[in-house]
């Protein structure tokens, strides 16, 4: 079996996020760069396929040369081969089309992408990849089980758990709950620095137009100081915020 | 006509689908199109008339055997095939786990800009804008649809839900054809869990505790406080992976985004993780010891103090208000 999981090189949002002049994309050069949380989930999904399965675990980025780190941290973690993808693509769809051209190339019997990337946030990529391969998805999985050439997975929904029965080749996508990813072994960490990375290039003509576009970046207004009461005893404190909420604020 | 896709639950229409014929209203003015038409796929009768009830111009109904219950491949057909029947410029999902799902693919499938999990939308120089949270709420982003169709996914909360039509709408079945052999994906089953409370994304209150309230035993007190004010209990990531509380009721960058109009949190710091996912909120009351919590940068009313003194006598004063 072989099984492509999609990482993509994210903004840590946990640390300070500057735009960069222009306001057009944030300052890369002071961000600090991770692995898509979710990816990483998905890596751990693949590499849980291959123990249990046996398969082949091939990690794909689209991105620029610096993005090979989250390649190699994806080696690090237990994956046997890596590529970067390299396109005039900036939106989901020519993303997703980029990539899909990828997997194509690779072959691939499942492709493990996030449920979003940190960054931007869409959500689109993985359902797009499907799409374009004619391929079946299921987004935000939670749980993944696959038998010969189907499989279950479940996804959480509003107010319950979705079952859903799917046939290879399929797309998924990894939600928080799926699994814990495993931290990279120092001898994987040695033994990623040495794996080649191959590089896979996409002409333009094959992706079309983008069809989003984004204009600008602000940063979000800071919100007006609150009123913050403190040095009340619990029941003062209290009695004071319910009458804010009644009477003043008519909430509740 | 703007095309709304309505979302049903055991036969009845669930919030996002009156949330989402008041949006279509609102593109219509915006983009000067020539109608709302709401698509109900899979219907019961009864969420049918609940939908030709709600404020729109056409209510297009799709059934069969392929569409009893959700596979996205097959139902993205219905959508795409409901979209050139009616010449949407826009069709608009809900950003909900079933929207989530089917709208990358509608948008894949008519190469489509979707515009994803907005609050409001705008036109500038003749294109769909929207506005979005991107960066854990860090930043946030004007994004433009370039195609002619554009797809986009409504935050639940964002649109107050449509009312009745001032004329009846007509309704229209739509025939559409699909081969068996080309849906390789199906719901089975779905695992409903016994809801005693609203759904954390549609909640207009929610309360959530986080690890400050120093044992799962004391969420009672969240849950007391909850029921009281008919609201959904949500709760941050530390707790859930403390095994304390549902992944369910998770809220943030990995859980759930939630728009209430108050949103009350007890023993939560504030991390921003968490704090992406509630700057929906209209307004949010926070209850912290440490009053250099961060929590307190984002709160309308903040009280410092310790929580579990100040929840019992919060709930006797809430109960007193009847
Ligand atoms: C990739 C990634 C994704 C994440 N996604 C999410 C997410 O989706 N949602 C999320 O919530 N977190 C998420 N986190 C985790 C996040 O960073 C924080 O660790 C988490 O939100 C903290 O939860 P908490 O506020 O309950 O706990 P803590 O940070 O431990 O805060 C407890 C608070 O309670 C206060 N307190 C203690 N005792 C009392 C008392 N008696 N009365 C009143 N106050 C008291 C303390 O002052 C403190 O502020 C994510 C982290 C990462 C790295
Ligand atoms: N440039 C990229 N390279 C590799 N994978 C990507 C890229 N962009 C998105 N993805 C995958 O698609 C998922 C969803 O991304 P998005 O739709 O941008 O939120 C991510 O979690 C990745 O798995």
């Amino acid at each position: 079996m072989q099984v492509v999981v999609l990482v993509k090189q994210v903004a840590d949002t946990a640390a300070r996020i500057k735009l960069a002049d222009g306001k057009q994309d944030i300052d890369r050069q002071s961000a600090s760069l991770i692995v898509n949380p979710y990816d990483e989930m998905a890596v751990e999904e693949a590499l849980r396929i291959k123990e249990k399965h046996g398969a082949t675990v091939c990690v794909v980025t689209l991105g620029e040369a610096k993005a090979e780190e989250a390649l190699r941290t994806a080696l690090a973690m237990g994956a046997d081969e890596a590529a970067r993808v390299t396109a005039p693509a900036s939106d989901p769809l020519t993303v997703a089309k980029a990539l899909a051209q990828a997997v194509r190339e690779l072959g691939a019997d499942i492709v493990i992408a996030g449920r979003s990337a940190a960054d931007d946030e869409q959500g689109q990529v993985g359902a797009m990849v499907a799409t374009e391969l004619g391929w079946p998805h299921v987004t935000e999985v939670t749980k993944l089980e696959l038998s010969g050439d189907a499989g279950v997975a479940e996804r959480e929904v509003e107010g319950g758990v979705e079952v859903l029965d799917f046939s290879l080749p399929v797309v998924v996508t990894a939600q928080e709950g799926l699994n814990t990813p495993r931290y990279a072994s120092l001898p994987g960490i040695m033994k990623a620095k040495r794996k080649e990375i191959r590089q896979i290039a996409v002409d333009g003509a094959a992706l079309g137009q983008p069809v989003l576009e984004t204009r600008s970046l602000e940063l979000p207004p800071a919100r007006a100081q609150g009123k913050i009461l403190s040095g009340l005893e619990p029941a003062a404190a209290a009695k004071e915020l319910v009458r804010i909420l009644h009477e003043e604020a008519k909430l509740i | 006509m703007i095309l709304a896709v309505l979302e049903q639950s055991d036969g009845s229409l669930k919030k996002i689908s009156a949330e989402l014929a008041a949006a279509a209203r609102r593109a219509q003015a915006l983009l000067g199109a020539d109608g709302v038409a709401l698509l109900l796929i899979g219907a019961d009768p009864a969420a049918v008339d609940a939908a030709m009830a709600l404020d729109c111009d056409l209510c297009l109904t799709v059934q069969g055997e392929a569409f009893a219950t959700y596979a996205a491949e097959a139902w993205a057909a219905a959508v795409v095939q409901a979209a050139k029947e009616v010449s949407a410029p826009l069709v608009l999902l809900g950003s909900t786990s079933f929207g989530r799902d089917l709208a990358p693919r509608v948008a894949g499938i008519m190469q489509a800009g979707l515009l994803a999990d907005l609050g409001d939308l705008t036109v500038e120089d003749g294109r769909l804008v929207a506005e979005r949270s991107v960066y854990s709420g860090k930043v946030i982003a004007k994004v433009a649809s370039l195609s002619d169709v554009t797809v986009a996914t409504v935050r639940p909360n964002a649109f107050s839900p449509a009312g009745a039509g001032t004329s009846p709408s007509q309704r229209r079945e739509l025939e559409v054809a699909v081969d068996p052999a080309t849906v390789h994906c199906r719901v089975r089953e779905v695992r409903r869990q016994a809801a005693t409370r609203p759904e954390l994304t549609e909640a207009s209150v929610v309360v959530a505790g986080g690890r400050g309230l120093k044992d799962p035993e004391n969420f009672h007190l969240v849950e007391e406080l909850a029921d009281l004010l008919g609201a959904a209990v949500g709760t941050t990531r530390a707790t859930v992976d403390a095994g304390w509380r549902p992944h369910s009721e998770q809220i943030g960058q990995t859980g759930k985004n939630i728009a209430p109009a108050l949103y009350i949190n007890v023993g939560i710091s504030g991390a921003v993780q968490h704090i992406s996912g509630v700057l929906g909120s209209r307004t949010i009351v926070s209850i912290n010891r440490d009053a250099e919590a961060p929590i307190f940068k984002i709160s309308d009313y903040g009280l410092v103090g310790d929580a579990l003194e100040i929840l019992p006598h919060l709930i006797d004063e809430v109960r007193r208000l009847g």
